[in-house]
């Protein structure tokens, strides 16, 4: 990135809101932040107009610290409470039309891969599960086994909640919701098994309860979907006023559901493992030294 | 050795090559496939268009597209299969090969194509598609966020039938639905036409005070499946490339400090703030479109031509194919010593409204065929000269649904209008304008 677009023309700085000047001052681009650091910079992702005790939110903010390159990425979105608060962050989101984002995705890495070459410029979907699962499930699923390099994060609150708590795919056989007033009729939608079988090079679930765990599967699916192919998240994020979860107890949900039915999984390709390995040096995927062998 | 795919040149019943037919060539040979692409050179669209010597060649429309696509710089390019206009995305297929296209794939589906084209010009560079009918529809709604989203970028239309029975003939009725995305649309009547539209397209589409796309209709396999000649410049030279700082609104490739629009969440959801983002970004689109009239004027020469419009007794408003059926019914006028005129429309977006209110003041009578049932053309001639002339307007004759436009059909309104004699063989033309009856007006209300 041409990092001076985040800075201030001379003359101009004292000009600009707080906000701006915490951005250019104590913001990420250009550093390696970590999520133990929250607190100590200002984040890409700040105010946002989510409702309070939003676990998506708390997703979203984790995984914009955990960008491995912040100043050179570019999040696409579709409708959707996800996109109120990834519009507001301090990068660039696309927002095309409905369940558009993995085919915009799609034009868009290309286009970049075309005028800036190996200079990674990492484009990141982040969509719902009605974006995702739904309206966007062919672009989704063809964008994968198109191989496609980029990642896609399914917010995955298992209701439609910005238009008011209609079922959707991801929602629980059962589950009682608008447009499902007998209880949905049908299971889950098993994207993960889709997303392996679509030849995707990472696939992870994850809670938001886990900030290291987060960062850990943000960093890996960004930093292989740029030279190894797909890479795909399905992060719970809960949505607490469709489903009554008290305010306060939003993360003891979240780790309540991980144990019951979302527990962290994480698949990695034997091409991605030694590319993380050998270009990031990723110490879980060196080869084992010899000594560590069991003799033969 | 001789490959065996190899075989020798085939020719029409003309004796002329049949290129789209080229063999393919498999292995053996050392030539390198993106040798012709790598000595192009680029010159100035000035130069491209009125400049280089031309040579002349007999192709069909797809192949003209091919031609002009090969000339223009192309970066990037999304296929997806339908009649009439499969052919045309498999020869740009042809040019990725030959590196003439930076970088092409099949999509999924139309909604996706159109996606990725937002995609590839929100990445800042030059991109093309083309479908047709049911495809433009399905593709509609990323079609129609292209303009807000201020993306340049160049998408052919070969027109053919949409809604149900299912068909694949000529039918123009898609570009009803385009006129009001906010995309400037050109209708190109023959393959020459195609050629030079779509390479002007590009540089009108970049343009600063532009920045939208711009659609380029023909009718389908009138344009698209015949040959005609088309006359085009050397194959070594090509337009400037789409330079992506210059658009009005930023590129997305975290080079430069994004647009609001995709960065507020009002704009995306306006209960949050005031409904005027949206509508102050649409005028401003319109406004745009506005803009490009003058770009038209010097890269195309106007919005329209006139042809012995002045003093003649009838004038006929055409676009597309209908233009070139117009012509042969204007000789068959002659013959019957009567004097007609014809207005030829380039841009349907923007419209001519200025030129035809001035070509217009002086007609009689106005006869406007298409290839459509609802008569999206006679409506924008009629609200463009309304107050401007006291022409009778005849719209119609109409066909659709695949049917060839007899030119006597033609003849039979301009002919009936000028006589005042109800056309027999013409059952849907109808009447707006002057001293018409309140009968003839509704039949025109239920006709079109």
């Amino acid at each position: 990135m041409s990092l001076d677009y985040v800075k201030f023309s001379p003359g101009f700085d004292k000009f600009m809101p707080k906000e701006y000047r915490d951005m250019v001052e104590h913001g990420p681009f250009g550093k390696k932040t970590t999520v133990s650091q929250m607190g100590s910079f200002k984040e890409i992702l700040e105010e946002h107009p989510m409702c309070a005790g939003c676990a998506m939110t708390l997703f979203i903010r984790l995984a914009m610290i955990s960008f491995p390159n912040p100043e050179d990425t570019i999040t696409v979105g579709t409708a959707g409470c996800g996109r109120l608060a990834i519009s507001q962050a301090a990068i660039p989101f696309v927002y095309g039309n409905y369940g558009d984002q993995n085919a915009v995705a799609s034009g868009l890495s290309r286009g970049l891969k075309l005028r800036f070459g190996d200079i990674p410029k990492d484009v990141v979907v982040m969509a719902g599960d009605g974006g995702m699962a739904d309206i966007g499930f062919s672009m989704t699923l063809h964008s994968w086994f198109r191989k496609e390099r980029f990642t896609t994060i399914m917010l995955d609150n298992e209701v439609y909640g910005n238009t008011g708590g209609q079922e959707s795919g991801m929602t629980n056989k059962g589950q009682v919701l608008k447009m499902a007033p007998l209880g949905k009729k049908f299971e889950k939608m098993d994207m993960i098994g889709m997303a392996k079988l679509a030849g995707c090079a990472y696939v992870a679930t994850v809670v938001p309860n886990n900030p290291r765990r987060v960062e850990s599967v943000i960093k890996k699916a960004v930093l292989i979907a740029r030279e190894i192919g797909p890479t795909y998240i399905q992060a719970y994020t809960s949505c607490n006023i469709e489903y009554s979860i008290p305010t306060d107890k939003v993360l003891e949900d979240a780790k309540s559901v991980e144990t019951d039915r979302y527990a962290f999984s994480e698949y990695v390709s034997d091409e991605a493992k030694e590319y993380l390995a050998t270009r990031y040096g990723f110490k879980e995927y060196l080869p084992k030294p010899a000594a560590a062998l069991p003799k033969a | 050795m001789s490959n065996p795919l190899e075989s020798e040149q085939k020719t029409n019943p003309q004796g002329d090559p049949i290129t789209s037919a080229a063999p393919i060539k498999v292995g053996g040979g050392t030539k390198d496939p993106h040798e012709g692409a790598k000595k192009q050179r680029i010159v100035t669209p000035e130069y491209m268009f009125s400049e280089a010597p031309r040579k002349r060649e007999f192709i069909t429309g797809s192949e003209a597209a091919k031609e002009a696509v090969r000339r223009s710089n192309v970066d990037f390019s999304v296929a997806y299969p339908i009649t009439p206009q499969s052919e045309t995305m498999q020869l740009i297929g042809v040019l990725y090969g030959e590196g003439y296209v930076k970088e092409y794939y099949r999509g999924e589906e139309e909604y996706g194509v159109m996606s990725a084209i937002a995609g590839g010009s929100r990445a800042g560079v030059r991109c093309f598609t083309a479908t047709a009918g049911p495809g433009t529809l399905r593709g509609i709604e990323p079609i129609a966020s292209w303009p807000g989203h201020r993306l340049p970028a160049v998408a052919m239309f070969t027109c053919r039938v949409v809604n149900a029975p299912l068909a694949i003939q000529p039918d123009n009725i898609e570009v009803a639905y385009l006129l009001h995305c906010g995309m400037i649309v050109f209708h190109a009547e023959n393959q020459q036409d195609l050629f030079d539209f779509i390479m002007k397209g590009f540089i009108i589409s970049e343009k600063n005070d532009v920045t939208l796309p711009v659609g380029v209709a023909c009718d389908g396999f009138f344009v698209t499946h015949a040959r005609s000649y088309v006359d085009m410049q050397e194959k070594d030279i090509k337009l400037p490339p789409r330079e992506a700082w210059k658009g009005a609104v930023p590129v997305l490739d975290a080079e430069n400090p994004p647009a609001r629009l995709s960065r507020d969440a009002p704009v995306q959801k306006s209960n949050f703030m005031a409904y005027n983002i949206h509508a102050v970004w649409q005028q401003e689109v319109w406004a745009a479109v506005e803009r490009s009239r003058r770009y038209i004027e010097q890269y195309m020469g106007g919005l329209c031509t006139a042809e012995n419009v002045e003093g003649a007794e009838a004038v006929i408003i055409a676009s597309g194919s209908a233009c070139a059926q117009s012509r042969e019914a204007i000789r068959l006028c002659k013959d019957q010593k009567v004097n007609v005129g014809l207005i030829k429309i380039r841009s349907l977006r923007p419209f001519p409204i200025k030129e035809l209110r001035q070509l217009c003041a002086k007609a009689k009578l106005i006869v406007i065929p298409e290839f459509n049932y609802v008569g999206w053309l006679a409506k924008d001639v009629a609200a463009a000269i309304y107050g401007y002339s006291n022409a009778k307007i005849v719209a119609g004759p109409h066909v659709y649904g695949g049917m060839s436009m007899p030119v006597e059909m033609i003849v039979d309104e301009v002919i009936g209008g000028l006589t005042g004699k109800k056309s027999i063989t013409v059952p849907d033309s109808a009447i707006m304008g002057r001293d018409v009856s309140q009968a003839e007006v509704a039949h025109f209300m239920q006709n079109i």
